[in-house]
């Protein structure tokens, strides 16, 4: 690396001084990228947000382009396209744009920065396509509209650097797999047009030449994957081998990982009740706790607080307000299904100071830094290592500052977590993001894109796609059968068919009805939304908009809270919920379907070990500490689980005998551990079920005694059989068509209609569950209903997890008990079956008289 | 699939099948609504790759069903097509003309968008909006008696995309369906409708609910369950004094109430 030494050079002296003229300083990391940069190395920046992430790849894009022309680089303009950034958040592209232009403007640089996302109007699109700026910032959506335009081999061929930002929330998703299939594509092109290879293991290829991929991730447990699915298409073979197979051993993934070892300390404090209840159920202390709360946000200059669901939010700003009114006027909400401008604006007051605290959910986790937030404010379980530090970050970016979080639980047993937290933070056991595999649905819009615009030639497209890390493993079958079904439809009445999508023109695969291309780029893109309505005022005026699935619940009159807001349903009028104002106190507060993230199963591991601990008593952990009254009650009622023991519960009331199974896997893990168990049981003898499930346990309900005893237990936590077991217990197929509603509109099969031409469209319209049952019964074999079962068995059940967790508890010890009555334990599991009936109102009520019952009946 | 199931209305005979129609013995007629013809080619034109082999399977059972029952006349409820003209129909209109003695009485359904000609030629008689015959009265859309605009309320309610629901294998409804309209006049004459693809839910163990396609027969009026299967449903909550017919499997009926 010598011989070639960024710092020798003109383009770093340049960057330097200009940095130095700020009272700045290169950080070591962001040095280390530019070399390797310039060495014509690709790779991933670890490093958080808010330490120069940005400046790592773009300040080296612009070292090289100096560089390069040392005596001309201020006056060059009209370069073409140099750096293209991708990033999922198209909020963000204006603050960075912004910042970028600055640099340039400061360097007396002719650079020119674009943005490309939904928003950008079609003037400024059409004046890109005349002149491209040297850097465009864009969203995998747009990209791949990009190469759904004639002529994009041409606007990629110059590129140099393609960076992917927040690589880590991308991975993991469809939309990490849109950027792998673009970027198989771009590698491809830009390689037709040097003609070498960008990396070749035999040598290094000279500087400053090829496209160079850098990837820019948070800390996840699986970094090198990360890096590895990014980079895979950099190893692209040439077209003529079809199937390459598996990289050789000696293949090194090539690429760099460069960390940012900046070690910004994080104060983690939970909020304790004053009286730790012993019967915790969930969702209700956390708004008992708002008198905690108010301290807080005077100590603090602003606050985020962080509530997991929109719905809670919802409450969480009415409460604050109705405890100290002084706030209104200080305190926003901010949630997806809030209107945007209002977003934005709550957004800029963050950024001004203006604003004390804002109420909001997973919609600010990412994006720009507000610098005045010095304190964040997590309302129950985060459900994950790496959510909570994202969370923790957003506070206190200033250098030298501490990022100052409190965890504030919804109920009792939550404090748990906070430890657990603590301690996984302690050792840094940050999750994975599992990379996907074998999408098949992303698959046909990105074959139907490239139709679209150039057409495709598919020996040529299939090393291409085959190159990348999802579809590395895809079968010569499987890739003619969606050949096939692109082109041919499947199954078809021959004579009788006009199927026309993609038509074979001289060995191109085209698209050429200019209804389908256009109706396909309406449908580009990965993430599929609820039926949403947008609500208004009868009056006009925009508020939000609310998932149809509510509204459907609602009768006319019923008031229901959005955006801060008590509003009446009136009506439901072109696709738009008619609202107005309403002074009523009461009001329902809409329960939104997301936001219900399973446990993770770090978080669950050390879970475990928290209560392995607070069994033990010796803990020291002020959480533990403060519970002690509650595992004593367990303790003495049944049993707090050591590390390798699985908790059984066996009690009868007067609802019917219950079993509870304590696993800490989450709620996805429980659901399809109950069926199993259900199923297995029912095996041994005719009985029938309800079930219920949160991230610590799972409910099985039935009218007669449960025959589990130290007999068939064991038995009936084997992982053998695994597999066919779950598929016979769960209802599969059920799953399976919730998964392909995703499936079906990211394949384009579902066609959602076109702005302002209803009644034509409406003759193309099917729902998903119609569609499934459609293929399912007359071509159970396509590919995209296999897709479905597929993702079942891997996120739905997650089976990987499910069986690692009967391999621990085969490997461990089973503690069967029997309690009186119910215990610590087993008392959120028994509300939150109890709640689906019930009024919140009426909930509560009888939760209290529950929890006194209770409380007597340890008092004696 | 089990014989069909003896129904008495008016004292008229009928027989429910499980094929999804209903045979009316004393006219000898065909009773079927909602088929849809067309549709997955119509689907598949607009590069919608959905199985054709649903529509072979519509007309074959039309078929079965019109050699099991000889009928003398088809009468159609309404959307015997599903959209414009298309190579599908043309396999219709070479199997219609297999069939010269049987007469086609179609009562016009939303859908049914051809011109007129295209149903002479193919040898359909038209109805606009009702037909009567003798104690019966067929029209598309129960809704249309009363509330004119309840057409575009419940229009395709059964065709357009609807959220998926928690509970499993039930399809949701976003406008449920009073099946029973309140002012219909007994001098109309006891009314047979489709349009709506009515299904029923039938509450199972473990919050479990499944819905079935469904002849519904009330006081006034009857709905008939779209005979298509490439069609969704929309369920109905009928009185208790009302009877609803189930078809479980393409294989039998099941009297609910």
């Amino acid at each position: 690396m010598g011989s070639h030494s960024v710092k020798k050079t003109f383009g770093y002296t340049v960057i330097r001084e200009w940095m130095a003229g700020k009272g700045q300083h290169p950080f070591a990391f962001q040095e280390t990228a530019w070399q390797e940069l310039i060495l014509g190395q690709s790779g991933l920046v670890n490093a958080p947000t808010g330490c120069g992430k940005t400046f790592s790849i773009f300040l080296g894009a612009l070292i090289e382009f100096i560089n390069d022309h040392p005596t001309d680089y201020k006056t060059r303009s009209n370069n073409k396209l140099q750096l293209l950034w991708l990033t999922p958040l198209r909020a963000l592209a204006k603050d960075l744009g912004r910042a970028m232009e600055e640099v340039i403007g400061e360097l007396g640089m002719s650079w020119q920065v674009g943005i490309r996302n939904g928003d950008t109007e079609i003037s400024e699109r059409q004046k890109q396509k005349r002149r491209m700026p040297e850097v465009l910032i864009i969203t995998p959506e747009s990209l791949h509209l990009l190469l759904a335009q004639k002529g994009y081999p041409e606007l990629f061929q110059p590129l140099r650097i393609l960076a992917v930002d927040e690589w880590h929330e991308l991975l993991g998703s469809k939309r990490g797999v849109l950027v792998e299939l673009a970027l198989s594509r771009i590698v491809a092109v830009t390689k037709t047009s040097s003609g070498i290879s960008p990396i070749s293991s035999a040598k290094r290829p000279p500087p400053n030449h090829g496209l160079r991929i850098w990837g820019i991730s948070a800390t996840i447990g699986n970094l090198d994957q990360a890096r590895e699915v990014l980079l895979a298409s950099l190893n692209q073979h040439s077209p003529g081998d079809q199937f390459p197979g598996d990289t050789a051993p000696g293949d090194k993934i090539p690429g760099a990982i460069v960390k940012a070892q900046i070690d910004k300390p994080i104060h983690v404090e939970s909020v304790i009740p004053d009286e730790i209840e012993k019967y915790p159920w969930a969702g209700h202390l956390g708004i008992k706790l708002v008198d905690k709360v108010l301290p807080i946000l005077e100590r603090s200059k602003t606050t985020l607080i962080f509530i997991n669901t929109r719905g809670m939010s919802e409450t969480w700003y009415q409460t604050l307000l109705s405890v100290n009114p002084e706030l209104a006027g200080i305190i926003a909400l901010h949630h997806g299904s809030i209107d945007r401008e209002l977003r934005t604006w709550v957004e800029e007051n963050l950024h001004t100071g203006k604003l004390k605290a804002v109420v909001t959910t997973a919609s600010l986790d990412l994006g720009v830094d507000f610098r005045p937030v010095d304190t964040v404010i997590q309302v129950g379980s985060p459900k994950g290592v790496a959510r909570f530090l994202q969370r923790a970050g957003r506070s206190g970016h200033q250098p030298g500052e501490v990022s100052t979080i409190y965890f504030l639980p919804t109920h009792s047993l939550e404090l748990v977590e906070a430890a657990a937290l603590k301690a996984a933070m302690k050792i840094n056991f940050i999750e994975s993001r599992e990379p996907m595999l074998l999408c098949f649905d992303v698959l046909v819009q990105y074959l139907s894109t490239l139709a679209i615009s150039e057409g495709f030639d598919p020996a040529e497209i299939l090393g291409e796609v085959r190159s990348t890390y999802c579809y590395k493993h895809m079968t010569e079958d499987e890739w003619r059968e969606l050949l096939h079904f692109i082109t041919e439809g499947g199954s078809a009445l021959n004579q009788y068919d006009e199927f026309k999508k993609v038509e074979i023109i001289g060995g191109l695969y085209k698209i050429n009805s200019r209804r389908v291309a256009m109706r396909h780029r309406l449908h580009i893109g990965t993430i599929v939304s609820d039926a949403m309505l947008k609500v208004k005022f009868m009056s006009g005026g925009y508020i939000g908009v609310i998932e149809e699935y509510f509204i459907s619940r609602l009768t006319p009159g019923d008031v229901f809270t959005l955006a801060g807001r008590n509003l009446e349903f009136v009506m439901i009028k072109d696709m738009s919920v008619l609202v107005r104002k309403s002074n009523s106190k009461k009001s329902i507060v809409p329960s939104w379907n997301g936001g219900r993230m399973p446990l993770s199963s770090n978080l669950g591991l050390m879970l475990r070990k928290k209560l392995d601990e607070a069994g033990t008593g010796k803990s020291k952990d002020i959480e533990l500490i403060a519970l002690r009254p509650l595992f004593d009650l367990q303790e003495q009622l049944s049993a707090v689980p050591r590390e390798n023991e699985l908790l059984i519960e066996q009690i009868e009331t007067k609802d019917g005998f219950h079993l509870f199974v304590y696993p800490f896997e989450g709620r996805l893990v429980h659901e399809a551990m109950a069926a199993l168990l259900a199923y297995r049981i029912s095996r041994i003898t005719p009985i029938t079920f309800s079930f219920a499930m949160n991230d610590y346990g799972f409910e099985l309900l039935s009218d007669r005694p449960i025959p589990v005893d130290d007999t068939n237990v064991y038995e009936l936590f084997s992982p053998e059989g695994l597999t066919a077991d779950i598929q016979r217990s769960a209802n599969s197929t059920e799953m399976a068509k919730r998964k392909f509603r995703d499936i079906a509109v990211i394949g384009g099969l579902i066609f959602q209609g076109y702005p302002g031409e209803h009644t034509k469209a409406r003759h193309l319209q099917s729902s998903a569950s119609l569609l499934f049952n459609v293929f399912a019964e007359y071509d159970p074999n396509n590919l995209l209903v296999r897709q479905a079962y597929r993702e079942v068995m891997e996120q739905q059940m997650e089976e990987a997890r499910l069986r690692n967790m009967l391999e621990r508890i085969g490997a461990g010890r089973i503690l069967l008990r029997f309690p009186r009555r119910l215990t610590p334990f087993c008392f959120p599991l028994k509300v939150d079956s109890m709640r689906e009936n019930l009024t919140s109102e009426k909930l509560e009520d009888r939760v209290k008289r529950m929890q006194s019952q209770l409380n007597k009946a340890t008092a004696r | 699939m089990k014989p069909p199931f003896p129904h008495r209305i008016k004292k008229q005979q009928l027989w429910l099948s499980p094929g999804r129609c209903v045979f009316w013995e004393e006219e000898k007629a065909l009773i079927v609504s909602d088929l849809h013809f067309g549709k997955t080619g119509h689907f598949r034109k607009s590069g919608i790759a959905v199985p054709a082999t649903v529509y072979r399977d519509d007309l074959q059972r039309l078929v079965a069903q019109i050699q099991y029952f000889q009928p003398r006349q088809l009468l159609i409820v309404g959307d015997l097509f599903h959209s414009r003209e298309n190579r599908e129909l043309e396999l219709f209109q070479k199997w219609r003309a297999d069939l010269p003695d049987l007469a086609f009485r179609l009562i016009k359904g939303n859908h049914d968008i051809l011109h007129d000609d295209w149903y002479a030629a193919a040898g359909i008689e038209l109805s606009e909006k009702k037909l009567r015959i003798g104690e019966f009265l067929f029209m598309h859309d129960i809704g249309d008696l009363t509330h004119p605009d309840l057409d575009t309320a419940v229009c395709d309610t059964g065709l357009s995309d609807t959220p998926l629901s928690d509970s499993p294998g039930a399809t949701p409804n976003p406008t449920p369906v009073d099946p029973s309209p309140a002012d219909l006049s007994p001098t109309d004459g006891y009314v047979f409708s489709g349009h709506i693809h009515p299904g029923i839910r039938i509450n199972g163990v473990a919050k479990q609910a499944l819905q079935f396609p469904c002849f519904y027969f009330g006081g006034a009026h009857a709905i008939l369950p779209a005979f298509s299967r490439f069609t969704g449903m929309v369920s109905i909550y009928p009185k208790p004094d009302e009877n609803v017919f189930a078809i479980i499997q393409y294989d039998s009926i099941l009297q609910i109430q």
